[in-house]
């Protein structure tokens, strides 16, 4: 246990260093921003070069973006998905928009019109004598086989968004392994160097003077390249959390000793925000999801001001195993613990 | 509340006289009853007391949830007796309230109502028996349920978790966040909860099945039994099928929590995900318990009030049966986002969708019943179609949330807690309504006000629609549940919701109203108060029916009717 916080704490110092570069370098930042306001990719990677160049003499090109960015969240007021940005969640959008909702509306208002019917139709004084049919094996028939058809049909698409969700991202692609907390998130990058980001929701103050949404928020974001898949892995150090961005279609559930998979993939550069969607105590409302995508060139330099390394898949290997031996021992205090509770 | 049989003989027309060398005094007779109908009186006020303080709880909640921040909590903490007043206090008091209002309202509001209630009451009656086949273990049955109410409520005063007192895992009490992760008595007392609950469950499963298959009258097969009772028999056998898994998952969580076992402990060889699959084998069939004895009522009383029998009754029992059975190989739909493989989650998401087809042939046959009827409004009537129309929107929602890859993005949303409630809260609960206006004059001997019924009905319905549509707008927004504070996008619906909550609680009022009235100045019922369209064994009985009835046993003919009436 100590050992986990000691390791949080350094985890901090490297959230503190982003900070303390943050600011070293908002002069840069604000001429990025003005950069980035026509929002088409273009114009982002021109962007980013230069200032990329810019900076190499003395530290990494990575602004975090600001709140203009923000593309996953909640709309007050909003009856629908938020809007998405990714290739399954537009497919699951499809589906739920174009087959499932009017399907679901379809049936209701039929069987509000039946009632409506009956009701109108045969009531006493309409229908003093009521009959005494009691059976109809075709209408029964009918009733039966027509739904069977009808969920045949939206089997097909909703089986095969399921085979596109499980669709395994490509051998080089980059892998977050995120760690759920008792309350916060861990980001760790074994493929850049193994280094850990940990996120914790910005205070409301903070969040708010900062533009951004409170409790949402959050000081560390997760970072990725945004158009390519992200192989994310997850696992909890505690208890069962889950970890999900509604904007990217993405929920998956982290569970102690386990280790999910799936990929993301954010098709624009902005910010995603999810929350954990699995209850897992007291703050389980407060350690919210701020997923940043980011141009490729972006992403290296965010890695390497992390500390993190860059290229290199040799790299990648040792660094996975030094992820699973750090694994075991928190398990293992968890089990030293569990008999003293 | 209800009082019941006043006179003992079935052959008289005087229900006046007491009678009491036949009736126990008011100790044995509440305390050590082996009486069915007592027993489900008894069943019917614990339920009725259940549901008050479970609906309490969700007005705390609901109260809380009206707008963005903690606001409500810190003053509802000093209820459940935790000292200091403090941030993790409140935040730990929220997730016992979500915990007990979801474990009251499932194991001790509508289960005692729907199975121990009304099951109790009207299974004997309707197939023509005298009591059930076990009293005495019917006794038991209630006293178990009645001691787990306790445990539970108990367990909100003992120390539960890092916040403070009580057990805050929520109703499903996920590991390791119930073993590892709560330190404390309160949990280890919500699990025992379960276990008397569930204990009391099984016993009344056993006595349901013995009773129905051994104490028909004579004539009444199966195919000629009313579908209540066929409800009841279906849900007595996922009763029994299904709590043994629960229990044992939950004594599994005992022992890891108290004696050192790690079942679902990764870091001693075990799972976590392992008490999921357990406890959703449970928890699947658990909703089709708090549905079934529902879908019975509504047949009768839609087949009651259109003055018609049944519109396929065979279809009606067999797809009872159907979604019984396919209930237990569904419960994986509950875990989507836990990783499972992806074949897993495609035959899940298939099976899932079957359902829908059992669930179609009930609505149309209540639809088809009314068709070329001669349709009466009165109140259970008013219920029962307000229950089809309600108990659809909420079955559709679960057409949506049955797609593995959709419910990705809904899982652990408010798009769920609108589901779920509108096929239990507005559909089971619907249904008890419905249940109650249609027999308790039966059960009281004295007429409700009709009037009061419709208003209930009215301002309920419009309640518990601004309450839980809005959570469907929530949830796709992307909402999680079990949250106490949410981000400002949230708010314009929640205040809603919690304006609905407002409307709900005025229509309760109403309700009770309504039973005073009937209890102080209700007109004396009438044995068939509903007239020719009540055509079942319980309305050629007085109202209420005498102490100990049927000693004489009815005979059934080819129609299925008594052949002395």
């Amino acid at each position: 246990m100590a050992e986990r916080r000691a390791e949080s704490v350094e985890q901090m110092n490297f959230g503190e260093h982003t900070r303390r570069v943050t600011r070293m370098m908002t002069v840069l930042w604000a001429a990025v921003m003005l950069a980035f306001v026509p929002q088409s990719a273009l114009a982002q990677e021109e962007a980013a070069a230069p200032a990329a160049t810019e900076a190499a003499a003395e530290a990494p090109a990575y602004t975090p973006l600001g709140p203009d960015m923000i593309k996953g969240q909640p709309t007050p007021g909003g009856i629908g998905f938020q809007d998405q940005y990714s290739e399954t969640g537009e497919y699951a959008l499809w589906m739920h928009d174009a087959i499932l909702m009017p399907l679901i509306i379809a049936i209701s208002i039929l069987v509000l019109f039946l009632l409506l019917w009956v009701m109108v139709r045969y009531n006493k004084r309409t229908n003093p004598n009521p009959s005494k049919t009691s059976h109809n094996t075709l209408i029964e028939v009918v009733w039966t086989l027509v739904p069977v058809f009808i969920l045949v049909g939206v089997a097909i698409p909703s089986i095969s968004l399921i085979a596109k969700q499980y669709e395994p991202a490509p051998a080089d692609a980059i892998t977050v392994k995120v760690t759920g907390y008792q309350w916060y998130w861990g980001y760790t990058y074994p493929d850049n160097g193994d280094f850990e980001v940990i996120s914790n929701m910005l205070p409301e103050a903070d969040a708010l003077a900062a533009g951004l949404p409170a409790q949402l928020a959050v000081d560390n974001r997760m970072v990725i390249p945004v158009g390519v898949p992200v192989r994310i892995q997850t696992t909890a150090a505690d208890v069962i959390h889950s970890f999900a961005v509604p904007s990217l279609w993405f929920k998956l559930d982290a569970v102690p000793g386990r280790l999910n998979e799936k990929v993301m993939m954010a098709k624009e550069p902005g910010i995603y925000y999810g929350q954990c969607s699995e209850l897992c105590g007291i703050k389980h409302g407060y350690m919210p999801i701020a997923v940043e995508a980011v141009p490729m060139e972006q992403f290296e330099a965010w890695v390497k001001s992390q500390g993190g390394t860059v290229g290199a898949a040799e790299e990648a290997a040792p660094a996975e195993e030094a992820t699973e031996a750090g694994e075991e021992a928190p398990a293992e205090e968890a089990a030293a613990e569990a008999p003293a509770v | 509340m209800a009082t019941t049989a006043e006179g003992f003989d079935a052959h008289t027309e005087d229900h006046g006289h007491h009678d009491a060398d036949h009736k126990p005094g008011f100790f044995a007779r509440w305390f050590m009853s082996t009486n069915h109908k007592d027993i489900g009186t008894l069943y019917l006020i614990f339920s009725i007391v259940a549901g008050i303080i479970g609906g309490a709880i969700s007005g705390i909640m609901r109260a809380e949830l009206a707008e963005p921040g903690i606001q409500i909590l810190n003053s509802s903490i000093p209820f459940v007796g935790v000292g200091a007043e403090s941030m993790d206090a409140a935040l730990h008091h929220w997730n016992v309230l979500i915990t007990a209002h979801g474990l009251i309202m499932v194991f001790f509001m509508v289960m005692p109502a729907m199975i121990g209630g009304f099951g109790n009451w009207f299974v004997p009656l309707m197939i023509g028996a005298p009591d059930m086949a076990f009293p005495r273990m019917n006794n038991i049955s209630f006293w178990l349920t009645v001691v787990g109410f306790i445990s539970l409520l108990f367990s909100m005063f003992v120390p539960g978790g890092p916040g403070g007192n009580g057990a805050g895992v929520g109703w499903t009490v996920y590991a390791p966040l119930s073993t590892s992760g709560s330190v404390g008595p309160a949990v280890d007392f919500a699990i025992f909860s379960l276990h008397l609950a569930g204990a009391g469950s099984i016993l009344g499963a056993t006595n349901f099945i013995t009773t129905i298959f051994n104490m028909r009258a004579p004539g009444m097969t199966l195919h000629k039994m009313p579908l209540f009772v066929w409800s009841v028999l279906v849900t007595a056998f996922l009763l029994l099928l299904a709590l043994p898994v629960l229990a044992a998952a939950i004594t599994m969580l005992i022992t890891d929590r108290n004696f050192g076992t790690t079942f679902y402990d990764a870091a001693g060889g075990g799972d976590p995900v392992l008490y999921q699959h357990l406890f959703w084998f449970f928890g699947h069939p658990e909703v089709y318990i708090m549905i079934l004895p529902g879908f019975g009522m509504i047949s009768q009383i839609v087949s009651t009030f259109s003055k018609k029998p049944v519109f396929g009754y065979l279809g009606m029992a067999y797809a009872m049966v159907a979604i019984g059975v396919v209930g237990f190989i569904v419960w994986a739909h509950h875990m989507y986002t836990t990783g499972l493989d992806v074949n897993t989650k495609m035959y899940f998401t298939a099976a899932t969708m079957v359902i829908a087809v059992p669930t179609g042939v009930k609505i149309f046959s209540w639809i088809a019943t009314m068709w070329g009827g001669s349709m009466e409004f009165k109140s259970p009537m008013v219920w029962a179609l307000g229950f089809i129309f309600l108990f659809t929107v909420g079955g559709v929602t679960g057409v949506v949330l049955a797609n593995g890859g959709v419910d990705d993005n809904l899982h652990d949303t408010y798009y769920v807690v609108a589901h779920f409630h509108y096929v239990l809260s507005l559909g089971a609960v619907t249904a008890m309504f419905a249940g109650f206006y249609y027999w308790f004059p039966k059960m009281s001997g004295k007429m409700h006000s009709e009037f009061l019924a419709h208003l209930h009905f009215w301002v309920f319905f419009v309640g518990v629609n601004v309450i839980f549509f809005p959570m469907h707008f929530l949830g796709l927004q992307g909402m999680p549940r079990r949250y106490p504070d949410y981000t400002a996008a949230y708010a314009y619906w929640n205040e809603i919701a919690t304006l609905g909550y407002k409307i709900m609680a005025v229509s309760i009022v109403i309700f009770f109203i309504n039973i005073i009235y009937a209890l102080v100045a209700g007109k004396k019922a009438a044995p068939n108060y509903w007239g020719e369209g009540a055509t079942t064994l319980e309305w050629t009985l007085s109202s209420p029916p005498p102490f100990h009835q049927f000693e004489t046993l009815p005979v059934i003919d080819e129609k299925g009717q008594p052949v002395t009436a």
